[in-house]
């Protein structure tokens, strides 16, 4: 595998791959010197056509713990806000000698674009591609359920699970699925993991050819707490423009999705003990999660930061670390 | 000096062999083979040539008449010319095409459609048949001057805001019901828009899981069953472009059934692709209305079949390649048709065994003619191949198979989504009233000022 | 194929260290480490994956027998050295192992860095570098069950099994009960068997 764009792709075998990396990655970011020399030399270009701060932070910090060199491209107070194409851009990057490009787009579909154009060479990594996919985030959530419900629960030598599946666990998705590119990314790699996954949303929020995706859904919070009893709960982030709009809106307001959808003290009474408690963030507090879910010791959602950068350095490793004519000859990612 | 063609050995509509003799601007001559009578003079006594084509195992149909092209000129003559994508046409076997009025300025006045009328004429390789705005601007506001139009030396009958539809219910009857007065049809782009903000893919199980916002069927057929309704209820006569969906062909077939005045049209590309191509978010793939699902495919070739479906019409939509290699989210929608039009028909529907050569004439000829009032006339198209009749035809080889190049296309742009893919059939020649506009499957030049024979006359009604 | 040098054959090579070879090596390895550092009190062993582990753990009960002040289950870690090396971009994708630090951990210990075959000296150049981001112990010393020579940096073993000179043609494979279910050490390659065998993965050391 050269580039990494959608969890659809990966395989049982990759996925393991990643997340395992990802836990020795993470042993690595305990220690006093952080830094490796893995990647020096490599230059890492993140192209960001969307403000995310916290995705490109950490992207930068994997790719600087790696000792890659780092190029911020971002939308703004560059040739990308003035309407340079992304061939174009693609092409500069290329010229640069740039080994990855991350890319976060607006637009689904632009970092397969970037890979698959022949515009460059680089591996390409998609760091969000409008309401397509997600895959690091995706993988820093299984990483971060892996480590809680089967590395620590599991009470064994090994506190992140590495090695092992989520086969058995129940992950309920909670939110705007329909523009969800963390949802989507999530319902591939849960599934490729062994995990079941139920999507809870209202029904303006599924997408119409829901049913072909690997879970099942559900219109009722209530009801898959308490009756499905996941092990863990991920809730997406409600963008505010979709309650807006008119007749166009998707809800009728913030205060009934809230009191349908969002996870508060008491349906968090309603979950398993050992359940644990996702977002991707930003989080909208007191909208999709009430400050006393967000701030309870079951919420992850602060390491779920950290782990990030472990996954994020995993992914730059495995795609950067070997030349793609060695690759050939060697393992699947 | 003018030129007589004698075409050996060819099968009309892929009927029995004859020889038939292209003479004098018509059709002089359908004989057994080697039977035609052949003359080096004309009516006049003056000396023509005279040319044989050995068009053994040839299938020869009436020169094609698109209904629904996208010229871009004036305005975007970047992505196509009249020339260029007339050239294109001639090059696919058409005789006359229909220019959509999304250009600009919009063909929403005379002044307009009579440049568009004359660049046509100019080029000489089609007759060019403007179609007029049903709305100032495409702005689905206010009725531009369709009598105007109607009445201007390019005689519009058709009239449509293609690439928008007229949604407003009040203006769609009333242009429904103000056509009537010179015989003319609204061709409506059938888009409920708000349904579709912001929409670049068909609905479904592919739309939900690549992330592309979602276009529903039922944008389509809503406003379909409701254009029918006024048809019927103001007495007009109503024509349903590029239509797409299973739904859409089963509202069309209940409106026949009950007597309503519509015809529908599909294009090749409904006829063969599906929205399972946008899972390579390659924007030529990217098109409006979009690609459909496998079903759709088959309803449409199923309504094609059965006549639901009148006409096959390409929605050539030229782009430049600016506005396609970008991110599907920003690329324009549309895709060329004209040269690959007639091959795929001959893929998806004669050598699947649904229709005949002569039904190929129908929905790619005398069809699309007759809802364009253009098979009457000083310039008459869509017409039989019998004696005496004008002389534009196409000669096909049925036999031969291509693999199409984006490159060696006649149109100026290059977003065919048939690139590199092999298709049936090859356009040898075409003639328009007797001459050549291609030949051996090139497009010959026309001779300067050689646009003689098409309709010249000014505003009648 | 085996090209009976007097030394048993195996299919895919000859053997030149059997299992006793292999115990004696290692329990005169384990003498003199104590002996170099005067008791093995402040000895710590960091296998290099992965048959240097198990070569570590071996050496730990014999330590353990010489001088009880050394402590198995404390003193023994293992060290990766994969994201330190400078030939990733010549290689297939190495799965990046396991690093674990003795309990003891290794500020101001000896620590006696175990690795099966020792034959650049890159892995090794590579395991310094990782000591180096770890911490700061009092000395580093190395043990090598075979060394095969062929050195491309200035890197020497304080402790080894068995030198063994080859060809860089050959292939030189530690094999253990552990991992491959019977202690040897095995020379492939001589002649022209199994070309390229030198450049792949485990065989490069
Ligand atoms: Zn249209």
């Amino acid at each position: 595998m050269k580039h990494l764009l959608s969890t659809a792709d990966l395989s049982k075998d990759d996925a393991l791959l990643l997340l395992d990396t990802s836990a020795q990655m993470a042993a690595t970011q305990s220690r006093e010197i952080k830094k490796l020399p893995t990647l020096r030399g490599r230059t890492v270009v993140n192209l960001f056509y969307e403000d995310s701060t916290r995705t490109r932070i950490s992207f930068e910090t994997a790719a600087k713990r790696l000792s890659a060199d780092v190029i911020n491209f971002s939308a703004k107070g560059s040739s990308v806000s003035k309407g340079e194409s992304l061939k174009d851009t693609a092409l500069t990057l290329h010229a640069m000698g740039a080994d990855a490009v991350v890319v976060r787009h607006w637009a689904s579909g632009a970092p397969a674009q970037l890979a698959h154009a022949g515009w460059l060479d680089a591996a390409v990594l998609n760091a969000g591609d409008g309401t397509h996919m997600h895959p690091t985030q995706a993988l820093l959530d299984a990483f971060t359920i892996r480590r809680h419900l089967v590395g620590l629960r599991g009470g064994g030598a090994d506190r992140d699970g590495v090695g092992s599946d989520l086969a058995g666990l129940k992950v309920a998705i909670v939110g705007d699925v329909l523009h969800s590119r963390v949802a989507r990314a999530n319902v591939r790699l849960l599934h490729t993991l062994g995990a079941q996954v139920t999507l809870v949303s209202p029904p303006t929020l599924l997408p119409v050819g829901v049913e072909a995706w690997p879970c099942r859904t559900s219109y009722d919070l209530d009801a898959t707490l308490a009756d499905w009893q996941p092990d863990a709960v991920m809730m997406l982030r409600v963008q505010r423009e979709r309650m807006s709009g008119g007749s166009g809106a998707f809800f009728p307001s913030p205060l009934e999705y809230t009191r349908y959808f969002g996870l508060d003290g008491r349906r968090l009474a309603l979950l398993p003990e050992h359940a644990i408690v996702l977002h991707p963030g930003p989080m909208n507090r007191g909208l999709e999660i009430s400050a006393e879910a967000a701030d309870s010791d079951r919420a992850v959602i602060v390491e779920q930061v950290a782990n990030g950068v472990a996954v994020r350095m995993a992914a730059l490793y495995l795609l950067l670390a070997h030349t793609e004519a060695a690759h050939t000859e060697g393992t699947s990612l | 000096m003018t030129t007589t063609y004698v075409l050996r050995g060819v099968r009309p509509l892929g009927g029995d062999p004859a020889d038939v003799v292209l003479a004098g601007g018509v059709i002089a001559d359908v004989a057994a083979p080697g039977a035609a009578s052949v003359t080096d003079r004309d009516a006049a006594g003056a000396p023509v040539d005279v040319v044989e084509i050995d068009a053994t195992d040839h299938v020869l149909l009436p020169g094609l008449v698109d209904l629904h092209t996208h010229l871009r000129e004036p305005g975007r003559e970047d992505a196509e010319t009249v020339a260029s994508g007339t050239r294109a046409a001639a090059a696919g076997g058409f005789t006359a095409v229909h220019a959509m009025a999304n250009t600009s300025p919009v063909a929403d006045t005379a002044g307009v459609v009579e440049q568009v009328w004359r660049l046509g004429q100019e080029a000489g390789w089609v007759d060019v048949h403007p179609i007029g705005a049903v709305t100032v601007g495409l702005g689905g506001e206010r009725l531009a001057e369709l009598g105007a139009m109607a009445d201007s030396a390019a005689r519009v009958r058709v009239f449509s805001d293609d690439g928008k539809c007229v949604h407003d219910p009040i203006l769609m009857r009333r242009a429904l019901e103000y056509v009537k007065a010179f015989d003319g049809v609204v061709a409506q782009h059938a888009q409920e828009p708000r349904l579709t903000e912001g929409a670049q893919m068909n609905e479904g199980v592919v739309s939900a899981e690549i992330g592309l916002a979602g276009w529903p069927a039922v944008a389509e057929e809503a406003i379909i069953a409701r254009d029918v309704l006024l048809a019927e209820h103001v007495g007009s006569r109503l024509h349903v472009c590029h239509l797409s969906t299973a739904g859409s062909v089963e509202i069309v077939r209940w409106a026949k059934g009950r007597g309503i005045d519509v015809t529908a049209e599909v294009t090749p590309h409904h006829l063969i692709l599906t929205d399972d191509l946008a899972r390579t978010y390659d924007p030529t793939y990217k098109v409006n209305p979009p690609l459909r699902t496998a079903a759709d495919v088959e309803a449409v070739r199923a309504g094609l079949a059965d006549g639901t479906i009148d006409i096959v019409a390409t929605d050539h939509a030229p782009h430049t390649r600016e506005d396609k290699d970008c991110e599907w989210g920003a690329a324009a929608f549309g895709m060329t048709g004209l040269e690959t039009a007639l091959a795929v028909v001959q893929d998806t529907m004669v050598d699947t065994g649904r229709m005949t050569w002569s039904d190929v004439a129908r929905v790619l000829s005398s069809a699309p003619a007759r809802i364009g009032r253009i098979d009457t006339g000083a310039a008459p198209q869509g017409r039989p191949l019998e004696v005496g009749e004008p002389a534009n035809v196409v000669l096909v080889d049925p036999s031969a198979t291509r693999t199409v190049d984006a490159r060696a296309q006649a149109t100026a742009s290059g977003n065919t989504p048939f690139a590199g893919r092999e298709l049936p059939g090859r356009v040898v020649a075409t003639f328009l009233r007797g001459r050549a506009t291609v030949l051996d499957g090139a497009p010959v030049a026309a001779p300067a000022g050689s646009s003689a024979g098409a309709p010249t006359r000014g505003g009648h009604r | 194929m085996s090209t009976g040098t007097g030394m048993p054959g195996t299919p895919e090579g000859t053997t030149v260290l059997g299992a006793s070879d292999v115990a004696r090596a290692l329990t005169r390895i384990a003498h003199e480490i104590v002996e170099r550092a005067k008791g093995a009190q402040d000895v710590v062993l960091l296998g290099i994956p992965t048959r240097g582990v198990t070569l570590a753990v071996r050496l730990a009960e014999r330590l353990a027998a010489i001088d009880p002040a050394f402590d198995p289950a404390r003193d023994v870690g293992e060290l990766d050295v994969t994201m330190y090396r400078d030939d990733l971009r010549r290689q297939p994708t190495r799965a990046v192992g396991v690093t674990r630090l003795p309990e003891a951990g290794i500020e101001g210990k000896t620590v006696v860095l175990v690795d099966d075959v020792l034959y650049s000296g890159r892995t090794i150049r590579a395991a310094l570098d990782a000591i180096g981001d770890l911490g700061r112990p009092r000395a580093v010393r190395l043990a090598a069950l075979v060394d095969r020579g062929h050195r491309e940096l200035p890197i020497r073993p304080d402790f080894v099994g068995k030198n063994l000179p080859t060809a860089t043609s050959e292939s030189v494979r530690v094999r253990l009960a552990e991992v491959d279910g019977e202690d040897a050490v095995v020379i492939s390659g001589r002649a022209a068997d199994a070309p390229g065998a030198a450049e792949r993965g485990e065989a490069t050391r």
